[in-house]
């Protein structure tokens, strides 16, 4: 296969995206049950505090951070002049990814 | 689809990324913010409620992602699943539309 | 190959022609990646004693190594690849300055071969078998960019769209493999700019 800096990083920036677009509705519609009260919220806080939810929001934000990463590649690639350092950009994004990740875990 | 509307969608996509990346950037920072010491409906709402900067900031944040994530779909079920024709567009526009009313009823759930 | 062929098996089909990296004619899937095997050392691309020569990707084989490029070639024509030139011969040549930013940017592209290496490499090219490819839109940009062309904007029309550059996602095979080291990434980044400028004034 053809595999090399370029086509990870679209892979991951593809993927992370489908997964994004999957969770997008999830989340509009937890966010928007605090029209109906606001313990029916506090309710799914609460289950936002077992181990295996608490570590699926951990990956959605890494998720998240990544694509944000990737996307911020692609524009770069697209508008700016900038032919050599490609592979820089991949590392950028992973370390955007990276970083987010890790202040997201400690502040959790 | 012409290669106009297709140029259209490919500037649409484009424009909104650049708006997400600032929205994205802010939306993790205010996580991080938020999550310390737990999170609670009440801490969410105070910071929300009656708030037209939030407001504005959610609305937008809600309505370049019901563009930017339909026309990346659109590549996506393309290449990899072999979905092309107006069928595949139509799904699209229904899926843009559940996004908007979705986030819309969130971003207006917190607010009011 | 030519070994093979003498030696092995007589009956192996391949093509090649200059043997020296001009002609373009003898690229193929070598270990996994497209190359021209006229200027591959075996020592080189050899893993764990192992060398496995496969034709190109993307393309129809028409018997061992040799591919029907036919589809290839037709998108240079589909991406309006032909030069037309708005002056006659009767007049004087256009003079183009070497270092304008436009022929800078037709210098970095043209010395395409057309060896299909890029076309093989691309995954847009697996998933969309309409998709114009790299080589011919790296064609059509340094056309886009010469000054002495003058169907700049039927050009960007031929490719624009889900066909054309606005389906490249910038993987960038096509740069990573090219043997002359051209980045028909950059080419396509800039034909999206230019549609989209061409859209804007209202001339798509």
């Amino acid at each position: 296969m053809n595999v090399h800096t370029g086509t990870l990083a679209a892979f991951v920036h593809r993927v992370s995206g489908i997964l994004l677009t999957l969770f997008l509705p999830v989340h509009f519609y937890a966010i928007g049950t605090t029209l109906q009260s606001a313990a029916a919220f506090d309710a799914l806080l609460v289950w936002t505090q077992m181990p295996l939810v608490k570590f699926g929001e951990w990956g959605i934000v890494v998720l998240l951070a990544a694509h944000l990463g990737g996307g911020l590649r692609v524009l770069a690639l697209e508008f700016l002049p900038w032919r050599d350092w490609q592979k820089t950009l991949v590392a950028c994004a992973a370390a955007i990814a990276l970083a987010v990740g890790l202040v997201f875990a400690l502040a959790l | 689809m012409n290669v106009k509307t297709q140029t259209i969608l490919w500037i649409a996509q484009r424009a909104s990324a650049a708006v997400l990346a600032l929205c994205v950037t802010v939306h993790l920072a205010t996580m991080v913010y938020a999550i310390r010491g737990g999170l609670s409906a009440a801490e969410i709402l105070s910071r929300t409620k009656g708030n037209a900067g939030w407001l504005a900031f959610y609305t937008v944040f809600v309505l370049a992602v019901t563009v930017h994530a339909p026309i990346g779909l659109r590549s996506v079920v393309t290449e990899w699943f072999g979905w092309r024709g107006a069928a595949r567009d139509v799904f699209l526009l229904g899926l843009a539309m559940l996004l908007a009313v979705m986030g819309m009823r969130a971003v207006l759930g917190v607010f009011l | 190959m030519t070994h093979i062929q003498r030696v092995l098996d007589p009956t192996l089909a391949y093509r090649f022609a200059c043997r020296v990296g001009m002609c373009g004619s003898c690229a193929m899937t070598v270990n996994g990646v497209a190359r021209w095997t006229c200027r591959t050392h075996v020592d080189k691309v050899v893993k764990n004693d192992r060398m496995e020569i496969a034709p190109l990707r993307n393309l129809p084989v028409i018997r061992d190594l040799v591919t029907d490029m036919r589809e290839f070639f037709d998108k240079w024509a589909k991406a309006k690849g032909q030069f037309s030139g708005r002056l006659t011969k009767n007049e004087d040549f256009q003079k183009v300055k070497p270092d304008s930013l436009e022929r800078v940017a037709v210098d970095a592209g043209i010395e395409c071969i057309g060896c299909a290496v890029c076309y093989s490499s691309c995954d847009v090219v697996s998933w969309n078998p309409d998709y114009l490819g790299p080589a011919a839109l790296n064609r059509a940009w340094t056309l886009v960019k010469d000054e002495r062309d003058s169907k700049k904007i039927e050009r960007l029309r031929a490719v624009a769209g889900d066909a054309g550059c606005h389906s490249c996602h910038t993987h960038m095979s096509c740069t990573e493999h090219c043997p002359k080291q051209i980045s028909p990434t950059a080419g396509i980044a800039g034909l999206k700019r230019e549609v989209s400028l061409a859209l804007f004034r209202k001339a798509l």
